[in-house]
């Protein structure tokens, strides 16, 4: 373990994927203010796979959230391709989302009355491309992930990770530069959550990307370049792991 | 988006069924409360559109086509001396009894009109020809008189019956529309009505007048009532005059635009409750795609999309329904139904608005969603 509980950023936009610095992040109001990020830095360089790790109430999904523009820290700074992402509007949030970000989540959240091949073509049809495009990319991805016989199935029809599968096809069908993960394995069997770790880690290095997983997991943590623990709103160790380093 | 809209609308299938199901029955409700009220009030005014007379002039005292004020003889004369007047005519209209072969009684409406012009005639003859009623014993009678009145069998051109022990032939058989008390129409000429109709001081029911070219009903009838005292209305504003009348007087509008507006409660409500509970049970999934990049306005246009479907589907349904019952159990003029052009558009008009409310409701949802609960487990 390196024990650096407060890494310092170096400014160098080409080398970092995500750079956050002295995030602050608190609920409620008055005496039920419970502050849940207590200046947290991070940072994550292009082609790693960044593990966040703790115990529960430890900030790590509200930093996810934050990341990922779609929750308001009180103080701090995000940055994401060089891009201040607390500064973006509302609008442009969603849009930057769109078009940089990928996402996949402990219950999957596919579209139960969509087939996987259509729950997979989801984020090109919200960038407004052709059905038939966007739905030959989703089989193509699909087919890649060992999923072409299940193309046509409803959500109800898939196992867990083959919903698991869908929601990485999702996630990766509009060739994203960062991977933000919500307990990915989390539902799934050992065997089935290593494969689909292994394929998350994968699609990081062949692609340049970068993917932050969140997990309680401790079996997929082979699969990060590094393992940050968070205690009590505040990055407490940063590991070096085993996957290829940076 | 709009096919990822259309799916989750109708792979929801018990919730797209109930959807549809609430926004037919509003429709069907509306549509055939509203035709059946709307054929009512055009049976009210039968006794001015199966006359075809631009000006009625009456007492000044009339509310309406049925309250019958009979006016003195001299009125024909006193109207035609107002300038503007092509030609003036009197009416009679009288509830009068019929005495058929087998002994029953029947109770007709009784329409006298003037002998030489025959204004006042039903415009379409159905059997025998109209001119005849100015043979002795003469009378028109229309299809609910034929139906009435013994049916086709016993009741045909020859056929004789009584009118207060005076006995009248059927020269000619008449189609007509109903009237609101749905007594069959006969016709005879002016001075035979007087003839068989119990002695009063005045009989005269109404003068029909029509006016010179260049001067419009409206201006006439206001001409007439100016100079004369008398009542004087156009068509339309005798049939209007009627119209208001009977929704001041009688419990139909009430109960009609109460139905009327329980269709459109209920269909609020259904929809309403419906879409919201679509939302609510389906807002991780909305919060995955905002988390995703579909923006709320995309959301909302999804939303907007799903209502006015299902409202589009519920409506062609429930205006088939009502017109499937027009033309079935109140075909034939059994039932007073008229389904008009306005009425249609006005049902579209509030389907729109159950659709819009319905979609608001969720949208104010959708917009005041967060989607970092999707990060929730």
């Amino acid at each position: 373990m390196s024990g650096n509980p407060s890494p310092t950023l170096n400014h160098d936009s080409a080398h970092w994927l995500v750079q956050a610095r002295g995030v602050v992040k608190s609920f409620g109001e008055g005496e039920t203010r419970i502050p849940v990020l207590k200046g947290v830095d991070l940072h994550v360089a292009h082609g790693e796979v960044l593990l966040l790790v703790g115990p529960s109430g430890s900030g790590k999904t509200t930093l996810l959230s934050v990341i990922a523009g779609i929750l308001e820290s009180d103080e701090g700074e995000v940055r994401i391709l060089g891009e201040s992402i607390l500064e973006l509007s509302a609008s442009e949030k969603t849009k930057f989302r769109r078009d940089h970000l990928g996402f996949i989540f402990q219950q999957y959240h596919l579209l139960p009355t969509l087939t996987a091949v259509e729950n997979a073509a989801v984020p090109l049809l919200i960038r407004g491309v052709a059905k038939h495009e966007a739905l030959a990319q989703a089989e193509k991805i699909l087919g890649s992930m060992g999923m072409g016989e299940r193309l046509a199935a409803l959500p109800t029809r898939l196992s867990g990770g083959e919903q698991q599968r869908v929601a990485i096809a999702r996630a990766l069908v509009s060739d994203p530069q960062l991977l933000l993960c919500d307990e990915p394995t989390a539902n799934l069997d050992g065997e089935t959550g290593h494969r689909i770790v292994q394929q998350l880690h994968d699609i990081g290095k062949q692609h340049d990307r970068g993917v932050i997983i969140v997990t309680h997991d401790t079996r997929i943590f082979e699969f990060g370049d590094r393992i940050v623990h968070m205690e009590d709103g505040r990055v407490d160790q940063i590991q070096e792991g085993q996957g290829t380093p940076v | 988006m709009n096919y990822v809209a259309l799916k989750m609308l109708f792979g929801d299938r018990p919730k797209y069924l109930m959807l549809l199901a609430g926004l037919t029955f509003s429709t069907m409700l509306i549509v055939q409360q509203g035709s059946i009220f709307w054929g009512l009030m055009t049976w009210s005014q039968s006794g001015i559109t199966n006359v075809n007379a631009p000006v009625w002039v009456t007492d000044s005292n009339i509310n309406q086509v049925e309250e019958i004020k009979p006016l003195a003889d001299t009125t024909v004369n006193v109207v035609r001396s107002v300038s503007g007047v092509e030609w003036a005519v009197p009416l009679y209209k009288g509830v009068q009894r019929a005495r058929l072969r087998d002994g029953n009684y029947e109770q007709i409406a009784l329409v006298g009109i003037e002998s030489s012009t025959l204004i006042g005639r039903p415009a379409r003859v159905l059997e025998g020809n109209i001119k005849e009623l100015r043979s002795p014993d003469a009378v028109a009678i229309d299809q609910l008189g034929v139906e009435r009145l013994g049916g086709p069998k016993n009741i045909h051109l020859g056929t004789t019956f009584e009118i207060n022990d005076h006995r009248v032939r059927v020269v000619a058989i008449v189609q007509t529309q109903k009237s609101f008390q749905n007594f069959p129409f006969v016709y005879t000429t002016y001075e035979r009505a007087l003839s068989v109709t119990p002695e009063e001081r005045r009989k005269l029911s109404y003068v029909l007048v029509s006016p010179v070219s260049g001067i419009s009903p409206e201006e006439l009838a206001g001409r007439i009532h100016e100079q004369t005292g008398l009542g004087a209305f156009t068509e339309d504003q005798f049939g209007w005059k009627t119209i208001r009348w009977i929704l001041q007087n009688t419990g139909i509008g009430v109960n009609f635009g109460t139905t009327v507006l329980l269709g459109f409660i209920v269909g609020m409500a259904i929809s309403g409750q419906t879409f919201y509970l679509f939302t609510v049970e389906n807002l991780p999934q909305f919060g995955a795609l905002k988390a995703i990049g579909a923006s709320t306005g995309m959301l909302a246009r999804m939303i907007l999309l799903q209502s006015f479907t299902v409202g589009s589907i519920g409506y062609g349904v429930g205006v088939g329904l009502a017109t499937l019952f027009g033309l079935t159990a109140a075909g034939g003029d059994r039932l007073p139904f008229k389904e008009t052009w306005p009425l249609l558009v006005g049902v579209a008009v509030a389907l729109l608005l159950i659709c819009s409310v319905s979609s608001v409701i969720s949208i104010r949802k959708l917009a005041k969603l967060e989607p970092a609960i999707v990060f929730r487990g």
